[in-house]
Formats: C-alpha cells, structure tokens, sequence
C-alpha cells in the first residue's frame, strides 16, 4: 500500500496526525507531510486507510 | 413558516431543534433562501458549503458575521483591517494567518494543556458539593476565555473580570448596555496594553505581533488589537458551546457516557463524532458578482451562511448521520470550516474539549438533566447550550 499528501490541498486539519503521528507530521502551521517512503509498513495499513477516510480536505489519496 | 423561501436562523424553533429542518430542507430545496436581514443564502448539503467555502472569488469572507451589523458604522473605525485573517481575502489573508498559525500549533498547544486541566478541575471541585450545576454558565462558559486571556497574556489576577466583559458581550447580545459596556472595557484594557507591552514586551501573542515586522516594517497597531479582537472573538463561545452541547448530549445519553469512562481508546473518535454531530459554527460569505450557484440566482452583495452544521449531518456523506456514535471511524467532518479558512484554533478547541470532558467525568461520572428545569440554547453564529441545569449521581 501506498499513499500520497496533496500539499496543495491539505489546509492543516491535523486529522491525519492524530490518527497516525507514526506516518505524518505537521509544521507550525498545521501542514502535512509523510514520514515514510514508499510502501506503508503492513502493520500502518489501517491506520493509512482510516487517515484517507477521514481528512476533510480529501487531500490524502491511496495510490494504485 | 417556510424555511425554504423565509428561514430565520434566530428563529427559537431553528435554535433549538434545526436537525429536522435541515433534514427537510436537504431532501427538498436543498439551498433556502430569505429576505430577513438582506438576502441570505443557506446550504444545507456537504458537497454544497465545501465547494462554497473553496471558491474564494466568488464567496469574499469579508463579512463573516451571520447576522449583519444594523447599527450606524462610526466614521472612525476602531478596526479598520477587520479581524484578520478571518474577516479578508488573499493575499491580506495569507500572510496574518500564517502570523497566527504557530500560536495554535498541536506542540504550542500542548503546552496549554496543563493550565487547562488545572482550570477544569478547580472549577468542578468547586461544583461537586452543590450536586448539581448549571453546565453551561457554571462550567463550559469559564474554561476557553481563560485559556484564551492566558496566550494573550492577561495576568492571572485580572482573569474573572476579563472573563466577565466577555461573557457580556458574547452571551449577552439581548441586553445591549451590558453587551455595549463590556466592549467598551475590552478595547480600553486592550488599547492601554498595547502601548505598556511596547515598552516592556512579554512572551505573549500581543507582545510577540508588536515586535513583528513583516517587509522591513512593524505591524500596524490596528492590524495587532484586530487580530487580538479575533483570537478572542473565534476562541471562546465557539468551543464553550461544544463543551457545552458534549455535556447536553453526555447528560442525555447514559450509554455513551458509561462508554467513555470505560473505554480509553475510544476518545478520538469520540470527539471528533462530538464535534460533528454539535457542529456550533456557522459563518458567512459575501457574494462577488453575481453568479448561479446549484440553480440559485445569487447576487452581489448577498449573504451566504456557511452551515457547517447542517453539511455535516448530511446522509449523503454521513452514515446513519442524524445518530452520535462515538466509535464512527469515518469521519470527515467540517466544524472546522473547510478550504483556506479553516480554524486557525482547531487544535486548541480539541484539546480543550477533551480536557474539559475528561475533567468533568472524573469527577462527575454520573449525571442527568434536572427534571423541571429548562435547557436554554443560542443560536444563529454559535449554537450551544445557554443554560444546562444537571445534578449529579
């Protein structure tokens, strides 16, 4: 599995750092970024999923 | 009434009970509109007030009041930049939020967090020995405009009367010398910090915005006491009404308050179901040129009332949406807002709503409505509980 942040639209919700500080950060101001390369460790994959679910900006996508 | 043509969001049917409304409106309408106070556009679906909330040029958040200011504007105004960024545009937007952003950051705001706990706890050990309380007045309504004075730098001594002038202008909008007289005292107390804290700056937002230069040159005074004004403004009611709508619901609902003292790790998810079933915030939008939005002929000038509350109980997005519970795993609310004005404060409203929960069922883990006494609510920009009569055990 693998996912991707839209830096674009990402607006600092922090949903995604709650649910997984082991995936993503955030800076001062709120925005995401991912703290893996490549595939998502098998035991993250949920939380990844639920991370996509939940941002209210549909800015984290699953990649094919 | 016909909410579809001539809705009144102040209407006490609206504030007390707007989910079937909503519900109703979505299914037939789904964008009402009304003539009161000028013409106000309402949305009730989620894929309508996110894709509002994203179009900048067309929704202007230069006014974001839900309900227009009718008396005479002073020819002076006392802030003339608004309450930035809230109240402007890109590009003004854009750089005072990123003044603000770090303030509210979740590694600032865990710093916050012990204060807000020791508040919590003093205030309901204060209430247990009554065995009952008023939930809203006596408790929600205290804790965020402490936690607030304490980033603005408000000295501890000074906390109940900062406290007071608040609550008179905020919760008090229908006694309008008492609301008028606290607003005075606040821009004073705030005019004649600003001048003190250029001599002697603190550590706080204030202190810190003073010595700020942005292009070789120091913030405008005007620009510093509005951005104060709006950190007060958007940080108090705003997060006592979800404290406050929490404890209603928690008060009515045995099964999930026994299920929050039991399980732990239900918090996040709880919260954040809170949260998005008792959405408080709806907030405003100017219409830029005319434009046809979902086949609704809106005009310059018109008001659209972002409702975040509404878009989040939405079946469309939302299963069994109109139900809290506390375990939903998806959940993309927006009591946040949604798009570029997404509440600069949304960490520290988490944070204090969990911590004033956690406080209060610690100490209060059993509790119900008083029989034969009334829940009181506000409404139109901020809905909450008033008023919260419960007992305890």
């Amino acid at each position: 599995m693998r996912i991707r942040i839209d830096p674009d639209r990402c607006q600092g919700h922090a949903r995604c750092f709650a649910i997984s500080p082991e995936l993503f950060e955030v800076d001062e101001y709120g925005y995401s970024s991912l703290r893996v390369e490549g595939d998502v460790p098998p035991q993250l994959e949920e939380k990844a999923r639920l991370a996509v679910a939940n941002c209210p900006e549909f800015a984290i996508e699953e990649l094919a | 009434m016909d909410w579809a043509t001539d809705f009144d969001v102040l209407d006490p049917r609206y504030v007390g009970d707007p989910f079937p409304i909503w519900d109703e409106l979505r299914r037939s309408c789904p964008v009402a509109h009304s003539s009161r106070r000028g013409s106000n556009w309402l949305p009730t679906r989620y894929e309508d007030v996110t894709a509002i909330a994203h179009d900048v040029a067309h929704f202007s958040s230069m006014e974001v009041a839900v309900i227009p200011f009718e008396g005479e504007e002073p020819e002076e105004p006392v802030l003339p930049y608004g309450l930035p960024p809230i109240s402007s545009d890109p590009p003004l937007h854009t750089w005072t939020r990123r003044l603000l952003l770090p303030w509210f950051s979740h590694k600032k705001v865990a710093t916050y967090e012990p204060l807000t706990r020791q508040l919590c706890r003093r205030l309901v050990a204060g209430l247990a020995p009554a065995g009952r309380a008023d939930a809203a007045a006596d408790y929600a309504q205290q804790i965020p405009v402490r936690v607030i004075a304490h980033i603005l730098g408000v000295p501890a001594e000074l906390s109940d009367t900062f406290t007071g002038w608040v609550r008179d202008v905020l919760e008090f909008a229908d006694e309008p010398e008492r609301r008028f007289a606290g607003m005075q005292a606040l821009i004073r107390y705030f005019l004649s910090e600003l001048e003190r804290r250029k001599g002697e700056p603190g550590e706080d937002l204030l202190s810190v915005l003073l010595q700020t230069e942005v292009g070789g040159e120091p913030l405008d005074h005007a620009l510093v006491l509005g951005t104060a004004a709006l950190v007060l403004i958007a940080g108090v009611d705003t997060t006592w009404s979800a404290i406050g709508s929490s404890l209603w619901h928690l008060a009515t609902h045995e099964g999930d308050r026994k299920r929050l003292l039991a399980e732990q790790e239900l918090w996040p998810l709880a919260i954040e179901e809170l949260l998005r079933a008792y959405s408080p915030v709806t907030m405003a939008r100017i219409v830029q040129g005319d434009v046809t939005f979902a086949g609704c002929p809106m005009k310059a000038g018109d008001r659209v009332l972002m409702n975040f509350p509404a878009a989040n109980r939405d079946p469309a997005v939302f299963e069994e949406a109109d139900k809290v519970l506390l375990d939903r795993e998806h959940n993309r609310h927006i009591a946040f807002g949604s798009g570029i004005h997404r509440c600069a404060g949304s960490n520290l409203a988490r944070m204090e709503l969990r911590v004033a929960l956690e406080e209060w069922l610690a100490a209060v883990p059993d509790f119900s409505l008083e029989e034969g006494a009334e829940v009181t609510w506000a409404g139109g920009q901020v809905r909450g509980p008033r008023s919260l009569p419960v007992v305890f055990g």
